[in-house]
């Protein structure tokens, strides 16, 4: 008995079909995450491209001395524009808030001095806590997003808690340095846009490399 | 005019409220023995307790210690017979001295909050205050003893 060939040609073509067709929603899947624009819980507008590029101003800022002088790598904050060690070397004690007769508001005020090389003030002026150091100094873009993300090494901050955070007072202090320091490399506003278009894209890291 | 409590005494001052503290006590107070160093927080021998911390009196506007208690190395204790006070002359720590009230009021907060300080500590909390003649040593010696001399209850 011979088949007629022709007869199959619409099998083949629709099993070729669906064979294609499974792959790319496979590869859709897999791939949402990262390269399409889709609405997820919290509104969320998942859209890596432009919550990379976000991150990137503001990891500029964060990198920039006012605000990494606080986000140490060791127990000794940074000063000054050149992010050396803290004159004096004051420790960071359990709470953040220094040590015995050391303490940050024993000479930082709730405001700043007038004059240059007088301590900047601010009410709340502190590192963050030993147990949990949320260092910037050193930290990649990539190491420092994935941090900023994560409860258990960001304070235990949700993204909305993030994104209040934006309006800080001490985060905000950074762009009221007091005489002779500079201020980020852009403006508050500038930063706070950024700073929520990379959390409300899906809080990305940039690559690793 | 402000109400400052100093020593446990109010006072009465007729000063703009931005004028620090350091220059109420010694200009308009008379209490000398906070001494000015360098007027930016930087060498510690302006120290006075506000509200039990170690404060430093060049950058402390009076406007902001309104309703709260400053002691100064005047009122450290009444006959001047704090276990520091007693150790400092016992180890006769200070060579030209300017900089020994700051030195004692900054040491006061570490025993009041550690009883057997380590060396670590006493370095910990005393790095802020400067000696220019390097009495250092003779320092943490002295801290160490008033802790003895606090334990046993004097």
């Amino acid at each position: 008995m011979k088949f007629n060939e022709n007869y199959f040609l619409p099998l083949k073509t629709v099993t070729v079909l669906i064979i294609l067709f499974s792959v790319i929603a496979f590869m859709s899947f897999g791939f949402k995450n990262d390269f399409t624009t889709v609405r997820g819980k919290n509104d969320l507008i998942r859209d890596s491209v432009e919550s990379v590029k976000a991150f990137k101003d503001v990891y500029k800022v964060l990198m920039s001395p006012r605000c990494m002088n606080c986000h140490p790598a060791g127990d000794v904050p940074l000063q000054d524009d050149n992010s050396r060690l803290h004159d004096m070397f004051p420790q960071r004690g359990q709470d953040g808030k220094g040590l015995y007769a050391m303490k940050c508001s024993n000479c930082h005020q709730p405001t700043n001095m007038e004059g240059l090389n007088t301590p900047p003030g601010n009410p709340n002026w502190h590192l963050p806590p030993a147990n949990m150091k949320m260092v910037f100094q050193g930290r990649t873009a990539n190491q420092l997003a994935k941090q900023l993300v994560n409860p258990k090494t960001n304070g235990n901050k949700t993204l909305q808690k993030l994104i209040e955070h934006a309006d800080d007072g001490l985060v905000k202090a950074a762009w009221d340095p007091g005489e002779g320091r500079t201020v980020p490399p852009m403006s508050h506003e500038e930063f706070k846009k950024a700073w929520i278009t990379w959390i409300k894209f899906g809080a990305y890291a940039p690559g690793s490399k | 005019m402000i109400t400052l409590n100093i020593n446990n005494k109010n006072y009465n001052v007729d000063v703009d409220p931005e004028t620090p503290l350091l220059w109420v006590l010694r200009d308009t107070l008379g209490l000398v023995g906070t001494k000015y160093g360098c007027g930016m927080a930087q060498c510690g021998a302006c120290t006075v307790h506000l509200n039990g911390q170690a404060v430093r009196s060049c950058v402390t506007r009076v406007s902001s210690i309104a309703g709260k208690k400053v002691v100064t190395i005047e009122g450290l204790s009444e006959k001047n017979d704090h276990p520091l006070q007693k150790a400092w002359l016992e180890l006769d720590v200070p060579q030209c001295g300017y900089c020994q009230g700051g030195q004692i009021m900054s040491a006061a907060v570490l025993l009041r909050e550690n009883k057997n300080p380590t060396e670590k500590d006493i370095d910990n909390a005393m790095v802020g205050n400067i000696c220019r003649c390097g009495t250092y040593l003779r320092i943490r010696k002295a801290i160490q003893l008033a802790a003895e001399l606090q334990r046993k209850g004097g």
